[in-house]
């Protein structure tokens, strides 16, 4: 009897080691796959802390992303010949005088334009807000953009809201930049 | 569990082809047998012993050699099939378009390519079906490995050295009869095996000699090297660990370097040089009558910049790290980033020099050069003149709305809005100049400017490379051969020497491979200590000499 109980005691202990080898290498082909089948580079996801970075505006000014901390940031990324973005950045100044009262900032990122075509951009639009440009990519890469325009809506926390890979419209501007004020 | 009582009274588990203890045959397959089959000393496998939870069905589902064989096949053909349309990483575009690679399949290759790009045959080694199926290799490779080394290492640990007579009897080495001096003839045997360095262990008349054991051991180190090579290509997944990127730097262009944050790269210059009739020996002289062009060297010279630790992106004080010359093989090496010359794009507008005439009497009142990646607002001609740059279309594609266009910022097709001012027309005449075509958009001009050169420059395209994987990869691949050798070139080699009472000597000898020589160690101990003469009992049987560690499930 006491044979036959040791032989479970056995058996059993068998079965978790089994059960925990199993266990360990399906969690980690599980893994790879996931993570290569997701794979689809977006370094920033929605959550995330928006990498922090800073940039010079047309003035001269310096802009660093977390002396934003505590108010939102309408983080949008764009180039001079992108059509969407002609269209949708007269509206992003219509709404900026409002909002820069109620702690929701704009932070337009031109990827690696001359400085002339930038300003002469602005002064056609009329765009006041501030207009930084990535010269070496360096913060394209770290947020990975790849369509034109693409916005970051950053909250008051820090933290990426929403990520939309393309033209906004007046309406969803508007109630874009109401989702992150701070409260 | 049920178990299996030998005559000795041993209790084995259930699946046990040959007792653990003496060396009896169990099973009745193993009994209507002539000869022990000795591929795991006749040890249950793991798998064999209970089948009871699904545990243990996945369990043994993955430890049958059967299975594992099925996978690598699957395996093979899939990688197989995989080289019948180009990958996706070849097709333009690389594929980074999931639609557009999918209508390039379907345009180019039909139904046939629609369907392979839909089973994800197009980028194999990224569809999920794949990895699953080297997934299963792996759990295959471990679980066949601990269910038979384990007990293989158990039975060979344990074996007893007096084994049954019967044993010895079904043994292929095998022979009997009797001896004046048994004691002897036992003695001699032992001082002879020990000379040919086997490992001797008596007990009660019986007598093993061992040697080579760790031979077994081969197929096992073998599939460790395996589980460790996949290991590390499994890392690959994990951020940090491998990086493949590709970037485009125009010469004289700082950018980021991409997939590598924190480093910057200046572009100082592109080289292609050829070979020509003039300066190669005859070696390419018929290639270069029959194609034209040979190049000789792709070279990007570069300077790299590092931000100090913690610095953010967008910020300006990176250092200098070291200047470079980038050819094809000879990659930019720094803090495991490779940065390899992987591509190049000649001429590319940069600049562009204008001269502003007067239009009727063609008279010049001096030049001007717009750099096309940092134009200013205002050139001073001199004389009393001066151009400003109202705007810069780099890629100009047509007016919309009686605003010209640019279709990307690359400058393809430079267009310019100029106002000029000379003392003559000191209210300014605007003029919109586009590669053969001047607008003048406010009433006829006196002035234009007419395009007098363009300069250019080259685009380089450099590939990122990181993978901290290849020491892990290299190890597996290492242990891997180490197992092999082992297996294949050392062999497990026993003799069992037994005496009876009677003066009755019995010898038997088993090998994992390499039978010959095996005999001839037996007949030089028989010779020196004149044991009873041996038959290789196989030939009578006829039975096929299976590879040890062969699958039998």
């Amino acid at each position: 009897m006491t044979k036959q109980q040791e032989r479970e005691k056995k058996r059993k202990r068998q079965q978790i080691i089994r059960t925990a080898i199993l266990a360990v290498l399906a969690i980690a082909i599980v893994y790879t796959i996931v993570v290569n089948v997701t794979k689809d580079e977006d370094i920033v996801e929605v959550g995330d802390t928006a990498p922090d970075f800073e940039l010079v505006d047309l003035e001269g000014n310096t802009h660093r992303l977390s002396d934003y901390r505590g108010e939102g940031v309408f983080l949008n990324f764009w180039g001079t010949w992108c059509g969407p973005c002609k269209k949708e950045m007269p509206h992003m100044e219509k709404y900026f005088k409002e909002f820069e009262d109620k702690g929701v900032n704009i932070l337009a990122v031109n990827i690696a334009e001359s400085d002339l075509k930038v300003q002469s951009f602005a002064n056609t639009y009329g765009l006041t807000f501030p207009i930084v440009i990535d010269k070496t990519n360096s913060v394209r890469d770290a947020y990975n953009v790849r369509p034109l325009p693409t916005t970051f809506l950053v909250g008051p926390d820090g933290k990426v809201k929403k990520i939309i890979q393309q033209e906004m419209s007046e309406e969803q501007i508007k109630a874009y930049m109401e989702s992150i004020m701070p409260s | 569990m049920s178990s299996i009582k030998c005559e000795c009274g041993h209790l084995n588990p259930e699946g046990t082809d040959i007792c653990q203890n003496c060396g009896r045959p169990l099973s009745t397959e193993e009994k209507s047998k002539k000869l022990a089959d000795m591929r795991y000393d006749g040890a249950a496998i793991r798998s064999k012993t209970h089948k009871r939870t699904v545990v243990d069905k996945i369990w043994n589902f993955f430890s049958s050699v059967k299975v594992g064989v099925s996978i690598i096949i699957a395996i093979l053909v899939a990688s197989a099939i995989g080289t019948v349309l180009p990958q996706v990483f070849y097709i333009p575009g690389g594929g980074a378009n999931e639609a557009q690679a999918a209508q390039y399949y379907e345009d180019n290759y039909g139904i046939f390519g629609k369907l392979y790009n839909a089973l994800g045959l197009s980028d194999l080694y990224g569809s999920w079906w794949f990895m699953t199926l080297v997934g299963m290799l792996g759990i295959s490779l471990v679980v066949v490995s601990l269910d038979r080394g384990i007990p293989l290492y158990k039975s060979l640990k344990n074996q007893r050295i007096d084994r049954h007579p019967s044993f010895l009897k079904r043994q292929r080495l095998y022979g009997e009869g009797r001896v004046d001096d048994p004691d002897a003839v036992m003695k001699k045997a032992a001082e002879k095996l020990k000379g040919q360095r086997y490992n001797i262990r008596e007990k009660n008349g019986a007598l093993l000699a061992e040697k080579g054991r760790w031979a077994r051991w081969g197929p096992y180190v073998n599939h460790l090297g395996l589980i460790i090579f996949l290991f590390g290509v499994m890392l690959r997944a994990i951020p940090g660990f491998y990086v493949d990127e590709s970037m485009w730097i125009r010469e004289g262009e700082t950018l980021a370097v991409k997939g590598a944050p924190g480093l910057y790269l200046e572009n100082k210059g592109f080289t292609y040089d050829m070979y020509t009739q003039e300066n190669t020996d005859e070696v390419f002289s018929e290639a270069i009558d029959r194609v034209g062009t040979v190049a000789s060297n792709y070279q990007t010279d570069v300077a790299l910049y590092e931000t100090p630790e913690g610095a953010l992106p967008g910020s300006t004080n990176a250092e200098f790290v070291k200047e470079y010359s980038i050819v094809v093989n000879k990659p930019l090496k720094h803090e495991g980033f490779h940065i390899f010359q992987m591509d190049f794009k000649l001429d590319e507008i940069s600049a562009m020099t204008f001269a502003l005439e007067h239009k009727e009497t063609g008279e010049s009142l001096g030049e001007l050069t717009v750099n096309l990646a940092n134009p200013e607002k205002e050139y001073d001609i001199g004389n009393g003149a001066k151009v400003e740059l109202l705007d810069y279309y780099p890629d100009f594609s047509g007016f919309e709305d009686g605003e010209p266009q640019s279709a990307t910022p690359v400058p393809n097709n430079p267009a310019f809005l100029f106002k000029m001012t000379t003392p003559e027309t000191p209210e300014g005449e605007t003029s919109f100049v586009a590669i053969r075509q001047t607008l003048e958009p406010l009433g006829e001009n006196t002035y234009k400017l007419s395009f007098q050169k363009a300069d250019t420059r080259n685009v380089s395209g450099l590939t990122i490379r990181k993978d901290k994987t290849i020491p892990v990869i290299v190890l597996g691949g290492v242990i891997f051969m180490i197992g092999v050798v082992q297996g294949s070139y050392f062999n497990h080699r026993r003799f069992w020497i037994r005496k009876s009472e009677d003066g009755k000597i019995q010898v038997a000898g088993h090998t994992s491979k390499n039978w010959v020589a095996l005999q001839r160690e037996l007949d030089a101990v028989s010779d020196y200590a004149g044991l009873p003469a041996y038959t290789d009992q196989r030939d009578k049987e006829a039975q096929t000499d299976k590879m040890e560690g062969d699958s039998r499930s």
